[in-house]
């Protein structure tokens, strides 16, 4: 109770005077530091000696990393199911149809498991970076615990409503009025949490790492607020209709825009930013080698910030936006291969003479794949956005062929690789099975390879057989013959989304073995995670 | 000109601006390097020698614990 009310205060202090203006940085800053000060003097100082980083923050956030990593890809391969066996739409009632479970689907693994596996490697990573620990600041830990209870209450609202059928309609910002709120609230505990960190840092200077985290917060924070604005119609109709519905405060093409620009952005503060955050402390660490070259990890920092904000109107090709717009999302989108390679080259050559680790430890074949994944994808994406290729691209199974490499191969393997690169630092106990990583590295690998093939030549078989033409003009193709033509590869999909099932529910037994069964360690590794 | 014209062309000379500032940014790294004056390579070390009681790359003089060490 105490600690609720010191925290109130607190908001209270840093935002909530009548002429502060948040923009006056010097002034925010000061306001960080008092608080600060009260609270090392206050409640949180304690012995020097027996400093420990503390995890506790962290592995709560690995536990639903997990579990809603397991529920998110279990609903994707039941959706990737029923696009190839239309009956499995009818086994339970409304709840159980393609339309309800896509976002379902969406949501859980974007919201439910990257964004805990963010919060998990952020607790862990950003104490260690920074060299302070979570157990110098009582009120921090608080705060990182009360941020764990609040995103479990948000992350089971989203379920139970998405399910319900309440949703605003737009693509990955579908939860409702009271559930932005409350997103708007975990995500200001996660900057109180991060912020408070860095005042407290032994560390002067900033680990790059840190720079996506608070890329990622920034960028999520202002693209939310922005594309969320909307007006309970409940309350603007005086009493009319569902107290959950929400209109958007954009019409039109200005809509599409706005949701776009944070749609967009989502894939780039949420799947790729952080991600980049993982790799640039996981790899070094887990290989023992310092990034190659810091200075490109900087400039292409700056460079995916510059670009990567203006690319989203690449999603409205051939729409009503304004040409020029369409042009400007064309050709940020082919740049931002530049800053994108720039990350994965880097850490490509981070392995430069030590190429002989991706044999012996699955780890670092996991780490190095998922950047290789990172390059295709960052490939592909500015392929499909020249306006050309688009006209066939859009509106086919080429786009979620594009996603899914990226977010199985780069984002999912990453999250797994950094959670078993935790495990025994966390657990104190070795990883439980190596085989047991190796062979699901394998399966997985099967599974993405065979997604995006199936996928890309579905697309591009519809694309086409969208746009023939026979000789006086008329379209060749029903709607339906293309169908028909497609099921064989939405079969190939559902196989896919079962391997890489398997291989994810290998990877849970595994990090549950790890926490409770596995061999205790005497000392913590200093690089190479150890494995049975 | 309306003002989506207008917005084009805002567009348009932004871009620029911000390419340049980019420019000079990386200009500024390496040519600081270079001259000596600044060494950004020692900072990937901060996620090899991350222990917590390791010395830090560089003290943060603000830090309340080593503001008391110091004082000792
Ligand atoms: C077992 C693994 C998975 C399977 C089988 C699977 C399957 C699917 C299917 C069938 C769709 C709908 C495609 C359509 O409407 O035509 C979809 C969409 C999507 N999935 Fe997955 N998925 C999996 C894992 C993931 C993961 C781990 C992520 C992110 C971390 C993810 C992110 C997405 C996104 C963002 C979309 C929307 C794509 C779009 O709108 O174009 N999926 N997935």
């Amino acid at each position: 109770m105490k600690q609720i009310v010191i925290l109130f205060v607190f908001l209270s202090i840093i935002f909530i005077e009548k002429d502060y203006n948040i923009l006056d940085i010097n002034n925010f800053w000061l306001r960080i530091k008092i608080i600060n000060i009260i609270f090392y003097k206050g409640v949180c100082m304690q012995s020097h000696a027996a400093l420990e980083y503390d995890y506790s923050v962290a592995k709560l956030f690995t536990y639903t990393t997990i579990l809603f990593g397991f529920l998110g890809m279990l609903i994707g391969t039941l959706i990737a199911a029923q696009l190839a066996f239309p009956e499995l739409n009818y086994l339970m009632g409304e709840y159980g149809t393609f339309s309800r479970l896509r976002p379902l689907h969406t949501n859980i693994v974007i919201y439910g498991f990257t964004v805990s596996g963010v919060f998990a490697t952020f607790y862990y990573s950003a104490q260690r970076v920074l060299k302070v620990s979570m157990a110098e600041s009582r009120f921090l830990m608080f705060v990182g615990k009360l941020q764990f209870v609040l995103y479990v209450i948000l992350a089971l609202a989203m379920v139970a409503s998405l399910l319900m059928g309440f949703s605003s309609s737009k693509e990955y910002a579908e939860m409702e009025w009271p559930l932005d709120i409350l997103t708007v609230l975990v995500w200001v505990l996660w900057g109180v949490a991060m912020f408070g960190l860095i005042g407290m840092r032994r560390e002067k200077s900033l680990y790059i790492s840190l720079w996506y985290f608070i890329a990622c917060f920034l960028g999520v924070a202002m693209l939310y607020l922005f594309n969320n604005m909307e007006v309970p119609t409940y309350f603007a109709s005086g009493g009319l209709g569902s107290v959950m519905h929400s209109v958007s405060m954009y019409a039109g093409t200005n809509d599409a825009l706005v949701q776009w620009w944070w749609g967009h952005n989502a894939v780039a503060f949420v799947f790729t930013v952080p991600i980049i955050a993982m790799i640039y402390y996981f790899l070094p660490k887990e290989s023992g080698q310092a990034i190659y070259s810091y200075k490109l990890s900087l400039l292409s920092f700056w460079g995916l910030m510059f670009v990567y904000l203006w690319a989203g109107s690449h999603h409205l090709l051939w729409s009503t936006v304004p040409d020029w717009m369409q042009s400007m999302g064309s050709v940020f989108s082919v740049v931002l291969i530049l800053p994108s390679w720039g990350s994965a080259i880097n850490m490509l050559l981070t392995m430069k003479g030590e190429w002989n680790q991706l044999t012996e430890n699955p780890l670092i074949k996991f780490m190095v794949l998922a950047s290789t994944f990172y390059m295709l994808s960052t490939l592909e994406g500015p392929i499909q956005a020249i306006k050309s290729v688009n006209a066939i691209a859009h509106f086919t199974d080429w786009i979620p062929g594009h996603v899914h490499d990226g977010v199985l191969g780069w984002v999912a393997f990453m999250v797994m690789a950094s959670l078993f690169h935790m495990a025994p630092r966390m657990y104190k106990r070795e990883i439980y099975s190596k085989k047991l990583m190796e062979a699901q590295f394998w399966l997985q690998i099967t599974a993405v390879v065979l997604y995006f093939t199936s996928m890309w030549i579905a697309g591009i078989t519809q694309g086409m057989m969208w746009r023939a033409v026979d000789e006086y003009g008329n379209l060749m193709y029903s709607f339906i013959d293309t169908v028909a033509v497609l099921n064989p590869y939405y079969t190939i999909r559902a196989l896919a989304g079962v391997l890489y099932l398997t291989g994810f529910l290998m990877f849970a037994y595994n990090m549950y073995k790890t926490m409770t069964a596995s061999r205790k360690l005497e000392a913590e590794p200093q690089f190479r995670s150890p494995m049975a | 000109m309306d003002i989506r014209e207008l917005q084009g062309y805002a567009s348009f000379f932004m871009t620029i601006f911000l390419v340049v500032i980019l420019y000079s940014y990386i200009i500024y790294l390496y040519r600081s390097e270079k001259k000596g004056e600044k060494d950004y390579e020692k900072y990937g070390n901060i996620a090899l020698d991350d222990e917590i009681d390791s010395p830090p790359i560089e003290r943060n003089p603000k830090n309340q614990s080593e503001k008391k060490e110091l004082n000792k």
